[in-house]
């Protein structure tokens, strides 16, 4: 993906999330899921599960994925893509890491209201 | 005329570089050092072994005297530079010696960050970074211990907090380690290897305390103790700050050089200022600011060339660190992050302690990090370094070097080639010739046969892999593997198996488990990990905390989350009895909060549904203002116990049900099971209650209590089993709570009361419960002291501030861009 301009938004730092966890963002075109891995990776996706929108936010997060907390799709936070025998994408977003400030990307808000 | 060099700085890494310079170009400057330690160049690295006793001040020294002497270095000693006039090109030191410079080395290294909390600048609170902090501690441990044991409190669970903390254990003071990270070493470590090395450190009786935020350093006139977030104090003698080290970038800053974290230097280590470099620690390279010395090694001998006048440049370094614990083997090296184009190889031998990971992308490592066994750090950082092909070598390389190239390939091959005598059961003592021996002399053909017979893999388990290997090779296509379910794709081990060695071995962490059984992921994922949160709960209920991120969403927000994201809210009801007042509250709770839908569930209870999920704790504390609790309709846990309304106001009625009813479900709610767990109370054989569908059952009768079990009404429909009969109230009560606990030991998780009986027999249940007077005050007793754990109401806790984070959004973002 590229942007034209990256318009980067604080949106907290990675120690008010917890490890194996997510935390929503609350933004006017949906809520947006950053996770954290075992191994302090951040990611950001849109908090819905392409199955049938679960927020993914709620799920478990093992390795480098969560499972949904509604059926058990388990979803790649790398990709975005249903793991395993399930089919399926949810959107990725941007997502800068500086020394544990986390930073969205604005332009990329937009794309998901699309 | 020889050019003029000033290094301000006389650490690692300018000494390095002169050593490169002095052989390269002999000569060429006139060298000027200034240094804020009254003291010469020596191997700060090695100020551990010197805490420890296990070295000398003298031991260390890299340079002294003579050595400058011999360079015709000018070494200013105890003189702080505090200032560079770029325009004069000259440097002053606090004690007012000026030297001119043509080129000018800034290696100041780092700071030790000292944290702000109140009485951090009380005398005993010491950095660990120099020789004076080095005698300060040592003062003080010599001091206490003469009066019999200090303690001392090492605040960071980093490398230099546990050599800290090992150096002064073995100056004889009690050391706790306060850490805010869930695990040490976070930074150099997966949790699977800070597991091992904090069972190594307890093991030296070192305390470390995880998740532990320091409030304040105590004390009048010297430090007395340390306060910690959750109201705990750990008296103190000594506290050493090791939190992490910032640059030392001030006065570069000040000379009006550009400044990021550190020094902002080039490929050539030059700084903004082309006449001055910057090395070691205060340097910035590319983003990059290293601790360790091996990479200040790397670019010390760039800028050794670049001062020769050669070309050389610094592209940055991979780093590989070691902890110099006597007797800890731990290696970590590279990146060892998982990311979706990375593999990862495992290799846990649980009865030697090792651990060892690699991670690979593009058949290339990239990270690794060993415990236990760390004689291949070398070779595998060897092979990262150079990004090494390692295709070829895949199978085996976690092996290590040795077994490359003509050892046997695949581990069937090497149980194979193992010799008779070579031990296979470390617990019993037993070799490969006397399985395979028993296995064809007395025709054994599964695993349990040969457990029987031989002992082996009998008690802890862990040669269980080596002895099924051992059983194909000596059985061929005869052997068929027992069929046990594995708990999930990241181990081979049913839960039966799991449960027993969790006991057995004593773990008492989920990555504890996962290093002693040999799990085959760094981390689990959502099927064993909501298992083993489950039996380490039931297991050890004083000593586990529980892992919240191990658990099903409903089980961590204490609501059930419904289709659209939104959750339920059900409390209590005691034994589906309410009142007026209850009914007030929830009604003007449903108003407050505008909740779409109130239904009463098939539990005997009202169901708030539509909840927002910011909106809980809201919901929670006015509810709990009126008296409720969680109903824990989500748990794996005791539900519900549905009653009738017995011989308070039935004309059939025998015994109170409400009451006994209301009596358990107030003994057991709370508590944790494999799944959950629903009662009922009937007062008479008509049976109001349905209590002959439930999970247990009582049925009252004029003689007393009918217990009963293993019932089912949901996927499957299956009648109770009768456990028997008893007299008194208080009976049927200890009889009921036995049984549960019971279940709660055996239980796989996910496995109803239904299946689980079904599955160990209903006789056995009985033989226990009903029969054997004293296994039945075991269980008894054994779920009463859980509960004083379990049996805490999980809405006033959080209505109270706990987990704060899961019911706020992490931030809200008003406008997306246009
Ligand atoms: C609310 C309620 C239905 C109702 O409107 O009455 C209900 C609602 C749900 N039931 Fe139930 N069950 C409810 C009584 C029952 C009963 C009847 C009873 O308890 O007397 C049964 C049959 C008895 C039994 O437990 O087997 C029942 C058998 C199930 C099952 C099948 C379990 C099984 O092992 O066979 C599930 C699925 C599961 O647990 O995996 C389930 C699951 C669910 C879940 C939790 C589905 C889910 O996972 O999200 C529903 C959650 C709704 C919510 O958020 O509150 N519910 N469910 C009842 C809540 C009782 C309470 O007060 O706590
Ligand atoms: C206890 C301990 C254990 C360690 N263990 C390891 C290990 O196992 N492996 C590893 O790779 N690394 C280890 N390190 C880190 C390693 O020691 C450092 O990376 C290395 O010493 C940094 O070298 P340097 O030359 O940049 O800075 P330093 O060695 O810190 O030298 C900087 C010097 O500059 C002086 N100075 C600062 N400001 C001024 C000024 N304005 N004027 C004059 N002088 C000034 C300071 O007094 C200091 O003497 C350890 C460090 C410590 C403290
Ligand atoms: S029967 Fe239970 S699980 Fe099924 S829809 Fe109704 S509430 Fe949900
Ligand atoms: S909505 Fe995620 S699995 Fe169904």
């Amino acid at each position: 993906m590229t942007f034209s301009r990256m318009n980067w938004v604080a949106i907290g730092h990675v120690d008010d999330i917890p490890r194996r966890g997510a935390r929503c963002v609350k933004t006017p075109a949906g809520a947006i899921a950053v996770f954290r891995t075992e191994d302090d990776q951040v990611f950001a996706l849109e908090d819905q599960c392409p199955h049938k929108r679960g927020p993914l936010s709620q799920g478990i997060v093992h390795g480098h994925a969560v499972t949904c907390p509604l059926h058990n799709f388990v979803i790649s936070l790398e990709t975005g893509a249903a793991l395993g025998a399930d089919e399926g994408q949810v959107k990725t977003l941007p997502l800068r890491n500086e020394d544990g400030a986390l930073f969205l990307s604005l332009d990329a808000l937009s794309l998901v209201a699309k | 005329m020889t050019k003029k060099l000033v290094i301000i700085g006389n650490g690692m890494a300018p000494g390095r570089m002169l050593e490169h310079l002095f052989e390269q170009a002999p000569g060429l400057y006139d060298v000027t050092i200034f240094n804020a330690e009254p003291r010469v160049n020596y191997d700060r690295i090695m100020l551990s072994p010197v805490l420890s006793g296990e070295k000398a001040y003298e031991d260390i020294i890299i340079h002294d005297d003579a050595w400058y002497a011999e360079h015709g270095v000018t070494l200013n000693k105890g003189a702080k530079v505090t200032r560079i006039d770029r325009a004069a090109k000259t440097v002053t030191s606090a004690n007012g010696i000026t030297a001119p410079y043509d080129k000018l080395v800034i290696a100041t290294g780092s700071a030790p960050f000292i944290i702000p909390v109140p009485g951090a600048d009380l005398p005993g609170v010491l950095a660990y970074r120099d020789l004076d902090d080095v005698d300060a501690m040592l003062a003080i441990a010599q001091r206490t211990g003469a009066a019999g044991g200090g303690r001392a409190v090492v605040i960071g669970g980093g490398l230099l907090g546990l050599e800290a903390a090992y150096g002064l254990k073995r100056q004889g003071m009690d050391v706790t380690v306060v850490h805010l990270m869930p695990t040490i070493m976070e930074r150099q470590l997966d949790p699977a290897a800070a597991y091992l090395l904090e069972k190594a450190l307890t093991e030296r009786e070192i305390t470390i305390l995880t998740k532990a935020n320091t409030k304040a350093i105590l004390g009048k006139d010297h430090v007395e103790g340390v306060a910690l977030e959750d109201g705990k104090v750990l008296p103190a003698d000594l506290v050493v700050m090791a939190v992490g080290i910032r640059p030392s970038a001030q006065l570069a800053k000040e000379a009006g050089l550009t400044v990021n974290r550190g020094i902002v230097v080039d490929d050539a280590m030059a700084t903004s200022d082309p006449s001055i470099y910057a090395l070691g620690e205060c340097a910035e390279h590319r983003g990059m600011c290293y601790g360790l010395v091996a990479p200040l090694y790397e670019s010390a001998k760039v800028l050794a060339d670049r001062l020769s006048g050669g070309a050389a440049e610094y592209l940055g370094s991979v780093t590989s660190t070691k902890l110099k614990v006597t007797g800890v083997n731990l290696y970590s090296a590279g990146d060892f992050a998982e990311a979706e184009d990375r593999e990862e190889i495992v290799l846990r031998d649980a009865a030697k302690g090792i651990y060892k990971r690699l991670v690979l992308k593009d058949d290339r490592i990239v990270g690794a990090v060993l415990y236990g066994d760390v004689a291949d750090g070398p070779w595998y950082f060897d092979l990262l370094k150079r990004g090494t092909d390692v295709s070829e070598l895949r199978e085996t390389l976690i092996y290590g070097q040795s077994y490359q190239g003509g050892g046997a390939a695949d581990p069937a091959a090497a149980v194979a080639a193992l010799a008779d005598d070579a031990e296979i059961c470390g617990c019993n003592g037993i070799s490969k010739g006397k399985i395979v021996a028993a296995i064809t002399s007395k025709g054994l053909t599964s695993l349990d046969q040969v457990r029987a017979h031989t002992k082996a893999s009998a008690s802890c388990g862990s040669c269980t892999g080596l002895v099924e290997q051992l059983m194909a090779l000596t059985l061929g296509e005869a052997y068929n593997p027992s069929a046990v379910t594995p708990v999930c794709t990241c181990t081979d081990l049913g839960h039966g198996e799991v449960r027993r060695l969790i006991k057995a071995k004593g773990l008492k962490t989920i990555p504890a488990v996962m290093q002693e059984l040999e799990w085959k992921t760094s981390c689990g994922c959502a099927k064993c990990r909501p298992a083993l949160n489950y039996y380490l709960v039931c297991d050890w209920p004083d000593e586990y905390a529980d892992d919240y991120q191990s658990r099903f969403i409903n089980e961590r927000v204490h609501a059930n989350i419904q289709k659209n994201g939104t959750y339920s809210v059900v409390p209590r009801m005691w034994g589906g009895v309410t009142s007026s007042a209850e009914l007030r509250a929830i009604a003007d709770v449903v108003d407050k909060f505008a909740i779409p839908t109130v239904k009463v569930t098939g539990g005997q209870r009202i169901d708030l549904l539509g909840v927002e999920k910011e909106d809980l704790p809201a919901v929670w504390a006015d509810l709990g203002k009126a008296g409720f609790v969680s109903g824990q309709a989500y748990a794996k846990g005791l539900r519900t116990v549905k009653t009738c309304v017995g011989s308070e106001w039935c004309r059939f009625g025998t015994q109170d049900s409400t009451a006994l009813g209301i009596r358990i479900e107030k003994f057991m709610w709370g508590s944790w099971t494999p799944a959950k767990v629903k009662l009922a109370v009937s007062g008479c054989p008509r049976n109001c209650a349905e209590a002959t569908c439930k999970d247990i059952g009582v049925i009252c009768v004029d003689s007393g209590f009918e217990i009963h079990f293993a019932g089912a009404a949901g996927l499957d429909i299956k009648g109770t089993e009768v456990l028997g009969l008893v007299k008194t109230e208080d009976e049927a009560l200890e009889h009921v709570v036995a049984l549960m606990q019971m279940y709660r030991e055996q239980g796989h998780y996910l496995e109803r009361i239904y299946k689980w009986a079904k599955r160990i027999g209903y006789d056995e249940v009985r033989a226990q419960i009903l029969n054997d007077a004293d296994k039945r005050k075991g269980y008894f007793d054994r779920f009463v002291f859980s509960q004083k754990f379990a049996q805490v109401d999980p809405w006033s806790e959080r209505v109270s501030g706990k987990d704060k984070h899961e019911f706020k959004p992490l931030a809200v973002i008003a406008e997306a861009a246009e």
